[in-house]
C-alpha cells in the first residue's frame, strides 16, 4: 500500500535526532517500523517527517550494571533482548519478548517502539510498570527520568512529548516475576495480559488491555486470593470487541493475574 | 553533522550480489522497490499489513517483512530474496525438498517460506520440529496445513 507522502531524515546522533524532532511539529521517530509503517498505511496517522534512528548505535546496547540493573537501549530489538546474556539477569524480559508476534517482527521491532507506541494491547507497557523500570527521555535540554508507572499517559500517548526521545529503559535487579496473557492465536495480539513482580517489597500486579494505560494494583499479599481480590476491587471497565466481551476480559484479568503471581512466586527460590 | 530532510533520495542496495542504485521516495516500501523498481517479483505481497510473511527477505542477513521496511531505510544494505537462492536452474537443497515433499500448492507463500527456512537453517542446521514451527510462525500458508512444509525443512536439516 502506498504511504502518505513523508519527509525523512537519518541522523547520526541522538542530539541531532532530538533537534529534528523538536524542529518539526509533525516529526515522529522511526525505530523498527513494525507499528508506525502499518499505521501510516491505514492512514491512522500521517507524520510529516520520519526521523530514522537506525544509525544511533548508542541506543542499541543492552548493559548489565554492577548493581544488577539491566539497561535496555531503546533501539534494542526483541531478538536482541532474547539473545542478550546481560538481559538474562532479569529473565522475564527475554521470555516476554519471545512471545511477541513472529521472528520477522522480533528481528525488527524494538523495546522503545513497543513502549512508545503504547498500544493498550502491547506486552511491554504492563511489564515495565510491574518491574518498576525507569525511562530515560532525551530532549535538546538534556535528559530526564520518568518512572514507568508515570510514562504511560493515554492510548498511544506517553510522557515522551514532542521534541523528546526515549533513549533507554533501566530495569532494576530481580527475578521474581511472572507474565500471563490470552492472545489472538499463538503469540498474537493480547486480549488481556498481566505482569506481576514480587521484587522491591510489596507485590506489583499490572493488568494490560483493560484500560487506556496499564492498571497497577498493589495487593496486600502475594497469595492467589489476595491478587484475585485486588483485581475484583479495581472495578475494571475493559472494552468489548469481537474478540472478547468486557465481562470476559474482567474474568481473564483475574485468572491471568493469578497465573502471573503464581509464576512470580515459584521464582522466589 | 546535521541530517537534512529529504522527500526522496538515491538508494544503493546489493540485492543477491547485484548493486542497484535508484532514486527512491521516502514513503516507498521495500517490497514495492524490489518488485516494481527492480523487477524482482519473486517476493510476494500478500496481506500488506505485516501478518502473512509472503514478502519476507533477508536484510543484512536478518529475516524481515519487506512490507514493513521503507526502501530508503535499506540504503547501503545487502538484501537476499528468493531469486538469489537457486544458481541458474540449479535449485537449492531446500527448494528441491519443498518440491519433493509437496510443500506447496498454490505457491504464493513459498518465497517467504523459503527465506524464513533459509534464515533458520543458517542459524540452526538441524532444527527440531518445534524450532521449525517457531521459525515459520510469521508465514501464513492457506493450502498445505504446514505439515509438508515442516517435513521439507526437516529433511534438509536431517
Amino acid at each position: 500500500m502506498l504511504l502518505p507522502e513523508v519527509e525523512y531524515a537519518r541522523p547520526a546522533s541522538v542530539q541531532d535526532a532530538v533537534r529534528l524532532l523538536s524542529e518539526y511539529d509533525g516529526a515522529r521517530p522511526l525505530a523498527g517500523g513494525q507499528t508506525i509503517i502499518n499505521v501510516m498505511k491505514a492512514r491512522a496517522a500521517a507524520p510529516d517527517v520520519l526521523v530514522d534512528l537506525q544509525d544511533l548505535e548508542e541506543l542499541k546496547g543492552i548493559e548489565l550494571a554492577t548493581d544488577g540493573t539491566v539497561v535496555l537501549g531503546a533501539m534494542a530489538t526483541y531478538s536482541d533482548v532474547i539473545e542478550s546474556a546481560e538481559a538474562r539477569a532479569r529473565p522475564i524480559l527475554g521470555e516476554v519478548c519471545a512471545q511477541i508476534a513472529d521472528v520477522q517482527v522480533r528481528n525488527r521491532g524494538t523495546v522503545g517502539g513497543n513502549v512508545c507506541s503504547n498500544d493498550p494491547t502491547n506486552h511491554l507497557p504492563p511489564l515495565m510498570v510491574a518491574l518498576g523500570a525507569t525511562m530515560t527521555v532525551a530532549s535538546s535540554g538534556g535528559e530526564r527520568s520518568v518512572p514507568a508507572e508515570e510514562f504511560f499517559v493515554g492510548v498511544y500517548e506517553t510522557a515522551a512529548g514532542p521534541g523528546e526521545l526515549l533513549t533507554r529503559i533501566s530495569v532494576p535487579a530481580g527475578k521474581e516475576d511472572g507474565f500471563a496473557a490470552v492472545t489472538i492465536g499463538k503469540d498474537g495480539t493480547c486480549i488481556v495480559n498481566v505482569a506481576a513482580s514480587l521484587n522491591g517489597g510489596a507485590p506489583r500486579v499490572v493488568v494490560g488491555c483493560v484500560d487506556a494505560v496499564p492498571v497497577l494494583l498493589r495487593p496486600d499479599s502475594a497469595t492467589e486470593d489476595a491478587v484475585r481480590e485486588a483485581v475484583q476491587n479495581a472495578n475494571l471497565h475493559p472494552p468489548s470487541d469481537v474478540h472478547a466481551s468486557a465481562e470476559y476480559r474482567r474474568h481473564l484479568a483475574q485468572v491471568l493475574a493469578a497465573r502471573a503471581i503464581n509464576e512470580a512466586r515459584t521464582r522466589r527460590n | 553533522m546535521a541530517a537534512t530532510l529529504v522527500r526522496s533520495r538515491p538508494v544503493t542496495v546489493d540485492v543477491n550480489g547485484t548493486t542497484y542504485e535508484r532514486e527512491v521516495e521516502a514513503r516507498r516500501l521495500l517490497i514495492h522497490f524490489l518488485r516494481d523498481d527492480l523487477d524482482l517479483t519473486g517476493s510476494h505481497i500478500g496481506c500488506d499489513t505485516g501478518n502473512c510473511g509472503a514478502c519476507s527477505v533477508l536484510l543484512d542477513g536478518t529475516l524481515v517483512k519487506s512490507c514493513m521496511v521503507l526502501a530508503i531505510q535499506a540504503d547501503g544494505a545487502k538484501i537476499e530474496t528468493v531469486e538469489g537462492l537457486a544458481e541458474g536452474d540449479e535449485l537449492t537443497e531446500l527448494q528441491q525438498s519443498f518440491s519433493a515433499h509437496h510443500a506447496l500448492q498454490c505457491g504464493y507463500c513459498t518465497p517467504g517460506m523459503l527465506m524464513s527456512a533459509t534464515a533458520l537453517l543458517r542459524e540452526k542446521p538441524h532444527p527440531t520440529d518445534d524450532e521449525i514451527r517457531k521459525a515459520i510462525q510469521g508465514n501464513i500458508c492457506r493450502c498445505t496445513g504446514y505439515v509438508n512444509i515442516v517435513e521439507a525443512i526437516k529433511a534438509v536439516g536431517a
